[in-house]
């Protein structure tokens, strides 16, 4: 357990650059949302909060799979086209009762998942390029499915996904409910269980924990799996949150929008460093921004795009600049 | 003295079996694309109409020229162990660009388009090298960013034109040749040049097998990385200014769209590491080629284009499977 004894310690005085580098995509969201609700009044109201919220919920799913695989050293460019797939099989299967068309997707998902591991570990294959495989073959698969229309729920079951993608339960709608809860159990089993420690472990030196007598292959098939799981259960919110209507090109680029996030939340690529709550952060970073944008009004769309990766490259860079200082931190303490 | 003579009748036959093992396995990563490209044409030929005529080949060729522009540029970034997914957006702002310069003469089109672009070059390789931030976060950042500048500048408008001198970059032709096809061949022999008979290629090469060893040795990492990531983005240019030239329109949104994910499957089909390590242009101009072959196969054959997504996934995967002893 060497990386976890080698992780920053969080205190703010004796390792500033660690702390800033860890937390630093929270201070700049709070400092955002400070901004905001001086700025702009209707920003701190309760149907704005519950927008954005609601709007990043699905991709913050997407997102905590995401930093699984990349704390593990790992990436996965097939969660769009597997959450489109996990979509438009349960508009497929609808017919067939709830259980079948909410279990069924997600299992083939997860297997799609495992496919993806299984090749990664037992091959010994790039992730970057198996996944971009997947993501290029199950999306062409889904075309020529779905012959690129749109396929709608049957009238039975559409009020469940209606239920599911755009219903509330005290006050606050479905899918937040369901990221929280994913968030919390996430968060849970990355740091009071052994997967999530091995996790870690694979993170930070791959070949020091197979000689540890981890199952390192299996981890990995097991993460994957789990993105997948994860990706499809959010093609079938998404499909709900259409009104039963699953679209085949859903889910398009929403592999580089999670990274994106996983990344500002300060889960290093490199494996071994991060966890969930940055990737809570770095998801609602990314929304409050475009929250602002279209509170502003007065920018074009076009310059969405523009901000957030301006946003993104900024962040980025001041975290490795950090990491940097870190190291002569560590060297200083050293010569001491 | 005794002794290593033992050692080496020792080692002796092992080495020559290595050898001889990674010769062969050499062997079938030259010869395996050409013969999977040979195959498919044969069969093609049999089996669909019109697919020997020449309009046909030369169609194919035009269409993959801009992937394979692109690609040459992402196999030497490849190469140096990085990664490039910006070309996309590249390809966007220089076809945006270009557009602004239609007054001039055609030269000042060109070159004026791939300085700018290569400005974005500089600046991904900047960032990466000096700053050390990771290659794709990089350039994920500025494949958002840069879409949306291309984005702002034509206000999501798509711009089209008259400019015949420009318009035959895309549309033109030498001795019934297309003038994209000779501009995706003379790269290509360039690059290989470079690669091959110039010190900057084994620069490349030697960064990718091992960056730290490389800069100890003296070589420029650095530099090497920045002229990489510059290169990709002038050659993004060029395949942008073809793509709007044959159009004789820029659209901001579409132009170069998914073209990074194209790219880097030709190029790691081709042979290329994803790790880094010896770049194979001819490789990634033939992986071109065959994604550009299959494509065409099936849209000839009235097959859905979403297939051959299918089979493009499957050829990308098994085409690694095979190389993947050679790390």
């Amino acid at each position: 357990m060497k990386t976890i004894a080698n992780q920053p310690s969080n205190k703010l005085f004796s390792n500033p650059g660690a702390f800033f580098q860890k937390q630093g995509a929270l201070l700049a969201l709070l400092l955002l949302i400070i901004f905001a609700s001086i700025k702009y009044d209707n920003f701190l109201t309760t149907l704005n909060i519950m927008n954005i919220l609601k709007q990043n919920s699905m991709i913050g799913i997407v997102a905590i799979g995401m930093t699984f695989v990349i704390l593990m050293k790992g990436i996965d460019l097939s969660v769009g086209s597997l959450l489109a797939l996990g979509g438009v099989m349960a508009a497929t299967l609808s017919p067939y009762g709830i259980f079948v068309a909410v279990l069924v997707p997600i299992l083939i998902t997860t297997l799609l998942g495992c496919v993806n591991g299984w090749i990664i570990a037992k091959l010994r294959m790039e992730p970057f390029i198996v996944t971009l495989a997947m993501m290029i073959g199950v999306r062409g698969f889904i075309y020529a499915f779905t012959e690129e229309k749109t396929l709608s729920v049957v009238p039975d079951q559409k009020q469940f996904f209606i239920d599911l993608g755009n219903g509330a339960f005290i006050g606050i709608p479905n899918p937040v409910w369901i990221f929280v809860i994913i968030l919390a159990l996430a968060s849970f089993v990355l740091h009071q269980t052994k997967f999530g420690r091995n996790v870690y472990a694979i993170g930070g030196n791959e070949d020091a924990t197979r000689l540890m007598g981890i199952r390192v292959d299996r981890m990995k098939i097991m993460v994957y799996a789990l993105n997948g799981a994860l990706a499809g259960f959010t093609g079938i919110i998404l499909a709900g949150r259409l009104g039963g209507a699953a679209q085949p090109v859903a889910g398009n680029m929403w592999e580089l929008d999670a990274i994106a996030a996983v990344v500002i939340g300060g889960t290093l690529l490199v494996g071994g460093r991060g966890g969930v709550f940055g990737t809570f952060v770095g998801v609602m970073l990314l929304g409050v921004v475009l929250n602002v944008i279209n509170l502003q009004g007065t920018l074009d769309s076009w310059w969405q795009p523009v901000i957030r990766g301006t946003f993104l490259l900024a962040i980025v860079i001041i975290q490795a600049q950090l990491l940097k200082q870190k190291s002569v931190f560590k060297k200083r303490k050293i010569e001491s | 003295m005794q002794e290593s003579n033992v050692k080496t009748a020792q080692f002796n036959p092992q080495f020559d079996k290595k050898v001889r093992l990674s010769s062969n396995r050499e062997m079938v990563k030259t010869f395996a694309l050409p013969i999977v490209i040979l195959i498919l044409f044969s069969l093609n030929s049999i089996f669909t109409d019109n697919f020997l005529a020449a309009t046909t080949m030369w169609n194919i060729l035009l269409h993959v020229s801009t992937t394979a522009l692109v690609a040459i540029g992402m196999t030497l970034v490849i190469a140096t162990g990085g990664i490039d997914l910006s070309v996309g957006a590249v390809m966007a702002i220089g076809a945006v660009v270009s557009t602004f310069l239609l007054d001039y003469n055609i030269f000042v089109i060109i070159i004026g388009t791939i300085l700018v672009c290569a400005c974005i070059g500089l600046f991904n390789g900047a960032i990466i090298s000096y700053l050390g931030v990771q290659p794709i976060v990089v350039t994920l950042a500025i494949m958002i960013a840069g879409r949306g500048v291309a984005q702002v500048l034509t206000d999501g408008y798509l711009v089209s034109f008259s400019n015949p001198a420009f318009e035959w970059i895309g549309k033109g032709k030498i001795l019934s040749v297309p003038v994209p096809v000779l501009l995706m061949f003379l790269v290509a022999i360039i690059a290989f040049i470079i690669i091959r008979y110039m010190m900057f290629g084994r620069y490349i090469e030697a960064i990718g097998d091992n960056e730290k060893a490389a800069s100890l040795a003296g070589v420029n990492v650095k530099k090497v990385k920045m002229i990489v990531y510059i290169a990709a983005a002038a050659l993004a240019a060029l395949a942008g200014m073809i793509e709007t030239a044959r159009l004789a329109a820029a659209d901001a949104t579409r132009i170069g769209e998914l073209i990074e994910m194209d790219a880097i499957a030709a190029v790691v089909v081709g042979g290329t590491l994803m790790t880094g390590g010896k770049p194979f242009i001819w490789g990634t101009v033939f992986g071109a080629i065959l994604m550009g072959i299959i494509t065409a196969t099936f849209n000839m054959n009235n097959i859905p284009y979403s297939y051959s997504l299918v089979i493009k996934a499957v050829i990308i995967v098994g085409a690694i499977y095979l190389q993947r002893e050679n790390k």
